[in-house]
């Protein structure tokens, strides 16, 4: 089946403390090539078939309801090689 | 009086808010989720807890359910509706109130007893205070970190939209230090402290007079029952 993939991050401005969280992790280990990481969520939407109108729906569903304009931005919306 | 209170699969605080309307003197009511009746009440409280595990976003699940597309055409007739932490979530996925509420700057969960300024007496929930009075209640939260962008919280603040403010510390990085909001008509407020747990000497925040004593959660109660009788 095909698979609508969308991502969704916290906006660049806002603090992410669970990808803080991570950061100071990857520090404690003494991996220095990392110095800041940021979480966000990918969502893979099954569908029958890609059709423009269906992209168009997913679209819509990303900024909607997978993502709260007010604190993250949707980072893409593609259909999955 | 009736008070309506909906229950969402993951709410925790559902009972405590019944508890609450009923030692305010209000008839509580218990509503739910998946209906898309709100029984005949005159005011709405979505209590805290978890709605739906948190999932998606805090609050954003409970908001697509059926009974929130009554709560909100309701809410926008003038219906009072009062969210707290887990309903102030699910007030602002709704788009009842504006901003958006993330997980705490510190990373930590939070629990204890807050102090408050009330900024805005002039609501349905919270005419039984002064402005500027300081009360306690607690607070109970993991993801309360109120934010919005510049031009919205310079409307909230010219506007009166700012109910409640953060005293002594910021518990978790919410900007402006804003505990609650406010709609504009003064209908609907949002907050992420918990009134409802500090309405019954004994079980209330400490407070200078006696341990547990405080009952400072008891007026916002008290306000909604005012409400009604003046608009008889």
């Amino acid at each position: 089946m095909p698979t609508i993939v969308v991502e969704v991050m916290p906006k660049a401005e806002l603090l992410d403390p669970a990808g803080k969280a991570v950061a100071t992790a990857l520090g404690k280990q003494g991996r220095s090539h990392f110095s800041g990481v940021r979480i966000g969520k990918r969502f893979e939407l099954t569908v029958d078939e890609v059709t423009d109108a269906v992209l168009a729906e997913a679209r819509e569903l990303a900024d909607d309801l997978l993502s709260n304009g007010v604190i993250e931005d949707v980072v893409s919306v593609r259909v999955a090689e | 009086m009736r008070i309506g209170v909906v229950t969402f699969p993951g709410s925790l605080d559902d009972r405590d808010a019944q508890r609450a309307v009923r030692l305010a003197g209000g008839e509580p009511v218990a509503l739910w989720h998946g209906a898309h009746d709100l029984d005949g009440v005159e005011a709405i409280v979505l209590p805290g807890g978890f709605s739906y595990g948190d999932y998606l976003r805090c609050g954003a699940i409970a908001a697509q359910s059926p009974i929130m597309t009554e709560v909100v055409s309701a809410a926008n007739a003038g219906m009072p509706v009062l969210g707290i932490c887990n309903g102030f979530q699910i007030l602002v996925e709704s788009h009842l109130l504006p901003g958006g509420l993330i997980r705490n700057d510190h990373g930590d969960f939070v629990c204890r007893d807050q102090r408050l300024r009330v900024e805005n007496a002039d609501t349905a929930w919270t005419n039984q205070f002064t402005a500027g009075e300081e009360i306690t209640i607690p607070l109970k939260n993991g993801e309360g970190g109120f934010i919005a962008d510049a031009e919205t919280l310079k409307r909230l603040e010219s506007e009166g939209q700012v109910a409640f403010r953060y005293l002594q510390t910021n518990p978790n990085g919410s900007l402006n230090d804003i505990a609650g909001l406010t709609n504009a008509r003064g209908n609907v407020v949002g907050l992420m402290p918990h009134p409802e747990h500090a309405v019954e000497a004994g079980f209330g925040p400490d407070t200078d007079a006696a341990m547990r004593s405080g009952v400072d959660g008891l007026r916002f109660f008290t306000s909604i029952l005012q409400q009604t009788l003046a608009n008889a």
